[in-house]
């Protein structure tokens, strides 16, 4: 088993240093909270906080829509199993300019911090390396962050990044959750710009 | 020379057609017999791309994926995959978001396959609850206006709307 102690506090800010490149898709609950404080819930985002497992797909249709932007999806391990199979639709599509980060706390951090699937046997790095993602990396520790920034923004896309954190609390950060208002937002930023 | 017609070919040319006049960049579906030719003209159109999906739900983010960055998809389906997509209607429905379905029928006129009947009958009612407009297509002269409706329903109209292909349009499988 590896050892986890990697903190999700602070970790995708190492990542994307530069958040404004982006486009980014989230899911929803915790990896939610850490993205939105990530781009100060900027309109380059669409964050979710309902429709477990839709994060993969609507980034793939995102990314295939607009290929000269680089689009990235934050979503939670649950997320990611909710909806799995989007990562074979992923690798068969090949977007080049698609990077998921899976930022997997090991469990159901949103209703109680119930055990999940990542913490047992499931290795979401085999997934997505078996659904024909091309480059996966896996981190789980602070030592791997500045590896991680190389892997996010070198080579061709897709990637899948599985960041292992430790449980414990999401980024305290109060976004946006109407849907509505974050639709226009984000189309308004990006077709005015 | 003999060359084997699909037997939807027509009407699909008709309907792939209005797709592409409409703006529609991005096919998006679980094969059926029904949506076989359609994802075919689009497979060889180089201006559309077709998304091959595990799940119809997939279908329905691919779709407001595409939306916000300012281009339009279709979403093509069973109507057994239907029953897949409900939870994801969610954001449709709360954001506002341009969806364009084409269901094609089973469980319906003349099936003979009894798995069929409990979700093709749901077809309308689940997507009435969601409220994603249905327009129904059961004759064959029904399917340019249905089309044309569901499409300025979704684009022009910015409410989610699904083209209903009834079995008495598309023919019953034999079992």
């Amino acid at each position: 088993m590896t050892d986890i102690t990697l903190s999700r506090i602070g970790a995708l800010e190492h990542i994307f240093p530069n958040p404004d490149e982006y486009l980014f898709i989230t899911g929803l609950a915790g990896p939610a909270r850490d993205a939105a404080a990530l781009t100060n819930d900027g309109p380059n985002m669409f964050t979710m906080a309902g429709c477990m497992g839709a994060a993969v797909s609507m980034g793939l249709g995102m990314a295939l829509s607009a290929p000269t932007k680089k689009v990235c999806v934050i979503a939670g391990d649950g997320e990611m199993l909710m909806n799995i199979g989007s990562l074979a639709t992923v690798a068969s599509q090949a977007p080049e300019n698609l990077t998921i980060v899976c930022v997997d706390n090991g469990g159901h951090g949103e209703t109680g911090g119930q055990v999940g699937h990542t913490a047992l046997r499931t290795d979401l790095a085999k997934i997505a390396d078996g659904a024909g993602i091309a480059n996966v990396m896996t981190v789980s520790s602070s030592d791997g962050l500045m590896a991680a920034a190389d892997f996010v923004k070198s080579g061709v896309g897709p990637r899948f990044l599985w960041l292992r954190v430790l449980p414990g609390d999401p980024t305290s950060f109060k976004r946006n959750m109407n849907p509505m208002e974050c639709r226009m937002r984000f189309k308004t930023a990006y077709l005015g710009g | 020379m003999y060359e084997t017609v699909h037997p939807h070919d027509a009407w699909s040319r008709t309907v792939f057609q209005q797709l592409k006049d409409a703006g529609v960049t991005l096919f998006s579906y679980i094969p059926d017999a029904g949506n076989a030719r359609l994802a075919e003209l689009a497979e060889e159109d180089n201006q559309t791309r077709v998304v091959l999906l595990t799940t119809e739900e997939e279908g329905i983010a691919v779709a407001a994926g595409a939306d916000l960055v300012g281009e339009k998809a279709v979403v093509m389906m069973q109507s057994s995959g239907v029953g897949n997509c409900p939870n994801f209607l969610s954001f449709v429905k709360g954001g506002g978001f341009p969806l364009l379905m084409i269901v094609s029928m089973r469980g319906d006129h003349g099936e003979q396959n009894p798995w069929q009947f409990p979700m093709g009958q749901a077809v309308e009612p689940i997507l009435d609850a969601m409220g994603v407009i249905t327009f129904r297509v059961d004759k064959a002269e029904e399917l340019e206006g249905g089309m044309s409706a569901a499409i300025n329903t979704a684009f022009k109209g910015g409410c989610a709307s699904a083209l209903i292909l009834g079995q008495s349009f598309l023919g019953a499988k034999a079992f």
